[in-house]
Parts: C-alpha cells; structure tokens; sequence
C-alpha cells in the first residue's frame, strides 16, 4: 500500500520533508518513525488525514501521515 | 510588599494637569494589576454610554505586578479603555521593554484623561513629567517618531511608546506600538490614543521593583525556567521557528483559513510556512524583556528588513488574502509596524474587502485602478498603505471589516466576533477554541483562552477537537486563567510550559502575598465577570456570543475537517451555567457576591 509521510519543523533535518512510501498491510506508526531514527516520545502531534492518531495507529492505503516533533505559538 | 510601586500617574490632558496617586491595594488584591485592575477602574471611572473617541473616555496604560521583576517574560503592560471598535474593555497586551521601564520609573500605572488641544507627547524620568508639543513628530511613522523623541530626550535607554499615522487618522484598526516593533495591537486601541492628540509617551526609569522574599524568588524562579526549558514547545519550538510554525499544523489540521474563510485547507501552505520562513528569511531572533524563549523575528525580505512576521501575520496577509508571496506579506507586515496598525484585523479587513469584490458589491470604479482581488500581492500591500492612511477606498477599510462589510449591505462577510476579527484558525474544525471566541469578552480573539493548546498542540493534555465534552470546563478555566497571566505582567506563551501553582508561587514570592491557587484563579473569574458586565451594560445580549454564520451552517468544503460546523447552540447554555450566568448570559447575584464583585 501507498502511504504519504509528511515531517515537519526538526523531524527534517537531515531526512525528508514528503516521501511517498510503499508499505506492507498492518503497518503502524511506529514502523514508520523506527527507520527514521524517531522516537516515539519524540513526536508531539501525529495526524493521520488530519485525525489523532498515535504511534500504534495502524495505516492504511491512500493515508497521509503528519508528524510533528513539539511546536507551538499563538 | 513587593512588585508594586504603589504609585499612579494621572494625566488630565485637557487641563494639562499631572498627578500621582496611591495604587488601591485593597482593589489590587482582587484584581491583581494589568488587565484586571485596569478594567475595574475603567468600569468603575468610565459612564457606560461614553463615546470611545471623545475626551470621556479614558486610557489606562497598565503594568503587571510582576512586570520589571526578574521574572520571566514580564516585560508585558496592557491598554485598557472603551474600545472604538465595539465598545467592550479593550485590554491589549504589548511586550518589549516599555512596560518595565515605566516600573523603573515609579509607577504602576498611567491613566490618560481629556484631550490636548493640540498634538503632544508626554516624557516621563522618574518623578519628572512633562506634556510637550509634539508638532515636529505628528504625521511621522512609528520608526521616525521612535528615532527623533529619542534624540529630543536625550538619553539612548529611554523606551518609546507612540501610534502611527493609523491612529491619528483614528482608524478603527489602530494599534500602539512601542520598542518599534511591539505592539498593543486589537480593539482600535490607537485610535483612541489619537484622538486624545497624544502621539507618545517616552519613559526612563532609574529605580528598581523589589521582590519581597528574594530568597524564595530565587528557589521558584529556577524551577520555572527549568521547565520553560525542558518544554518542547517554549524550550525549542517557539525559539527555533517562531509562530509561525504553527501554519503547517494548523492547515494538516484542516482548520488554516483561506480566502476569508472560504476554504480551510491550503495546497501551498508550506510557501508561507515557519519552517520556509527560517530557511530563507531570519536573520536574527528577538526576545521582549527578561525573556528566555525568544519568539521574535527579524527577517529580510526582498528589498528591506524589519521584524516579524508572526502566524497570524503571515496568514491575514497571506493566505486568508490567497496570497503566497512571502516578501509581500512582509512588506505589509512591516507597514503595520511602521504605520501602527493591528496586523491581524488589517489583514482581515483587506480579505473581506476581497470577498465583497468577489461577489460583485464593490464596484471596480471605488478603486482608482488598484487590484483587490484574492492573490493579488501588489493590491493588497497597497491597500494595506492606503488604509493606514485612511486614502480613497482605504478609508473605508480603516474603518475594520464589520463596518465595511455592513456598509455594502453583507455584515455576515465580516469573519468577525463583535465586530473584532477572528484570527488563524477555523472554528468549525476546533469546537473549544470556537466556544472561546464566541464568548471571549472582547470579540474574535484567540488569546483569551487559547484552546488550540489542549485541542491541537496536547498542552497540557490532548484533546479531541471535533468532541464537544468537557469543553465548557476546558474553556471557562482557560479564560479565568488567562486573565491571571494577563494581569501579572507575564506573557501567555509561558503557559505552554507553565502551571497556575507556578504563577501562584511567583507572584507569592514577588509580593508576599499568600494567594492560594484557587484564589489567584479566582481573581481571573472576578475579571472575567466585571469585563461582561461591561459588555452587558452596552447593550450586549447572548445573541453576540455567536459566530458569523458561515462559520455555523456551511460545512468545511475540502481538507482534512472537511463536513464540519462550529456546533455552538449546544455549548453555549451549559457554559453560561458553568460560569454561574443565567440562561441570558448574565452573572446572577450569587455569582457576583462569591466573587466579591
Ligand atoms: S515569548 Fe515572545 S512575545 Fe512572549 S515575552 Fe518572549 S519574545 Fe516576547
């Protein structure tokens, strides 16, 4: 399945800001942040088509998947 | 007692008559400083049905108990006054470093009576103040008049304080702007100043504010600052990107306005982002006084540099306007500053000017030729200019966009709580920060009771946005909490990393006092009361705690909240009870007398 990773803020440094990537069915979050070197208490804000999710949200084909390391402003 | 000078400077610009007077510390306890006690005074001083623009109303330039004080971010004041714009309390915060050299100067409080029969400014060092002409600086911008009255006084460490030429031509979308850039930015607070024939006030202070338990401020102050900087969000977030980080969360959230409120969901968003703008445009970050976060930028663009911009900046002149042109919304940003106007409304203004040509209500000939169309760069930074200076179509737009709006016969394109414009974020896709908008005491504000904390960012705890339960609670303590930190001098962005006990224990320690946190919180609630009475004492009813309607009956089009409404006739009633209001969104008599109201 086809799923879209968007990283933000920090989490780009040195790795990627959107990468398409094609993943085996029953993948969850944290599948995706381990080989990207990111930790789970890492990530602050994780949105899945733009919905809560966390990192044992399992993924699904056509999802786009947002994380964020903590940010804030006003 | 610590914190306070326990003095305040009234100035009767009328009869050119300066006093001081003794800080009421019985009134001081209930409503601490800022925008509690500057509120009471105004609703206590100011008769309801007085015009805002006339020599009756009165300005109150308000410092925070720990302003001056080694606590952090309290370099913040507050402008408390009947606002032009709608008539509430308008109480707006500014930081930098005028605050605290006001407080060094002896006083806790400047109170701005009368009108001066012609242009003046006020100087102020220590006990000496003067009204003085200030003909040779009427008309100038904010960064002129700053660099002459600094060199009139005399003294490179004096602070300025001044409106732009926005507030002399009384544009309802006036801010005051002091240490250049900072700004006292909502409710047409600079107007207000202008029409008083006050261009500014120039202030140098040599005294210093005392804490009264040194060695307990000295134990409550490391733990503060140690959590400020092992929080992800004020220790490396907000000193990293700056505010305007939050574009890409907002919009992957659905809730990123564009073109007036149209749509919620932007393609380009990462155009006009925190993390774009850093990569190409900071030069340096700026930080207000005693503040380790340090959330300010200074950035270049093509052609020029200055400060900013911040989030909500960034998206009234650019995407709400369908603009995507990063040196654009600089160049109007840097307006703002320079011509002292709030760069949320003035943004916010220009897009429902947009909607109205959209729509076919403006007629091409009102516009000399100038472009206003959505994503059109070039005719919003000039309308941005001509509004300021109140020019042909401008000086319609100066007058804010519910007035524009209405004025064309469509108030419902106004994207505005009574009459002040909603900032960043799409409340039909964030039910709590929605209730708070609609219910915020001075209109469409987001730092009332800033529920994108809990709804987006999961500060303190993460909630579901789209979920109506437990908001009522969420939003009534955020609010009365909220008022606290506006009333001690700090600034809000503390609150990402900072408890009401850690307020309670600063301000303990800074004054002696012994508030227990549910009497600190207490005084929030207090202010809170007193400001709706003001609102209820105009003529306010429950029916202007809503929202535009588009914003509760057309669902989100496209993007990730798409489908959504802002469900606010099923919040309202259960947050009236909760605050101890009837079914009318009046205070009952057993409400006020707990409070002490
Ligand atoms: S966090 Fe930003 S706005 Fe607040 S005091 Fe610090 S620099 Fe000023």
């Amino acid at each position: 399945m086809r799923v879209t990773i968007k990283l933000f803020a920090t989490f780009r440094d040195g790795r990627f800001k959107v990468e398409e990537q094609d993943l085996s069915e029953g993948t969850c979050v944290l599948d995706v942040i381990q080989p990207l070197n990111i930790q789970a208490e890492e990530l602050a804000i994780c949105l899945l088509n733009g919905k809560d999710a966390n990192e044992h949200t399992v993924l699904n084909d056509g999802d786009t998947l947002a994380l964020f390391p903590p940010v804030g402003g006003g | 007692m610590g914190g306070y000078t326990g003095k305040v400077l009234r100035i009767n610009l009328t009869e050119g008559k300066i006093s001081t007077e003794p800080l009421n510390m019985e009134l001081a306890k209930k409503y601490l400083s800022g925008r509690g006690l500057a509120g009471k005074m105004f609703f206590d001083e100011v008769a309801a049905d007085v015009d805002a623009l006339s020599p009756e109303n009165t300005m109150y330039i308000a410092t925070g108990v720990l302003t001056g004080t080694n606590a952090p971010t309290s370099g913040r004041f507050m402008v408390v006054t009947k606002s032009p714009l709608n008539g509430v309390i308008a109480s707006s915060n500014s930081g930098g470093y005028w605050g605290a050299q006001l407080k060094f100067a002896g006083y806790d409080m400047v109170i701005l009576e009368g009108k001066a029969a012609k242009p003046v400014y006020i100087a102020i060092t220590d006990d000496k103040v003067e009204i003085k002409d200030a003909a040779n600086v009427w008309g100038k911008d904010v960064y002129a008049t700053t660099e002459a009255l600094k060199a009139e006084f005399g003294d490179d460490k004096a602070k300025v304080l001044t409106i732009g030429p926005a507030g002399e031509t009384l544009s309802l979308n006036a801010a005051i702007m002091n240490d250049l850039f900072r700004a006292a930015g909502r409710s047409g607070v600079g107007a207000v100043m202008g029409s008083k024939n006050l261009k500014a006030i120039v202030v140098r202070g040599t005294g210093k504010v005392v804490n009264a338990n040194p060695d307990e401020m000295k134990n409550v102050l490391s733990a503060a600052l140690g959590k400020i900087k092992e929080n992800g969000v004020t220790g490396a977030g907000l000193p990293t990107y700056g505010t305007a980080v939050l574009v890409n969360i907002i919009n992957e959230s659905g809730i990123f306005p564009v073109n007036n409120f149209q749509e919620s969901y932007d393609a380009n968003a990462e155009t006009v982002s925190g993390e774009t703008m850093t990569a190409n445009h900071l030069i340096k970050k700026d930080a207000c006084y005693r503040c380790p976060i340090a959330c300010g930028r200074y950035s270049k663009w093509e052609g020029g540099q200055g400060a900013g911009p911040e989030y909500e900046a960034v998206w009234s002149f650019g995407p709400d306007c369908g603009v995507h042109d990063y040196d654009a919304i600089h160049v109007a940003n840097d307006l703002c500053n320079k011509l002292g106007m709030d760069s949320i409304s003035a943004g916010c203004t220009i897009a429902t000017a947009m909607e109205l040509v959209q729509k076919g209500y403006v007629k091409p000939e009102e516009l000399e030729g100038i472009p206003l169309e959505f994503g059109d760069a070039k005719g919003m930074v000039e309308w941005t200019r001509k509004m300021a200076y109140g020019e042909g179509f401008g000086a319609k737009l100066a007058q804010g966009s519910y007035r524009l709006a209405e004025s064309y016969g469509h108030p419902e394109l106004s994207m505005s709580v009574k009459k002040l414009d909603i900032p960043a974020y799409d409340p039909r896709g964030i039910q709590g920060h929605g209730l708070q908008y609609a219910t915020s005491n001075r209109g469409g504000c987001h730092v009332r009771g800033y529920m994108v904390s809990p709804e987006i960012l999961g500060l303190p705890q993460k909630l579901d946005k789209d979920s109506l339960e437990g908001k009522t609670t969420w939003v009534k303590i955020f609010q009365d909490l909220t008022a606290v930190i506006d009333s001690i001098g700090m600034c809000l962005f503390t609150s990402f990393a900072l408890g009401l006990s850690d307020y309670t224990a600063i301000v303990n320690a800074v004054t002696g006092f012994n508030y227990t946190d549910a009497e600190l919180l207490a005084c929030g609630d207090r202010i809170y009361n007193v400001e709706r009475l003001q609102n209820l004492r105009i003529g306010m009813t429950t029916a202007d705690d809503t929202l535009p309607p588009r914003l509760l009956n057309d669902p989100i089009p496209a993007g990730p909240s798409k489908g959504s409404v802002h469900r606010l006739p099923e919040l309202l009633p259960a947050y009236y009870a909760e605050r101890g209001w009837d079914a009318a969104g009046v205070p009952t008599a057993e409400t006020l007398k707990n409070l002490g109201v």
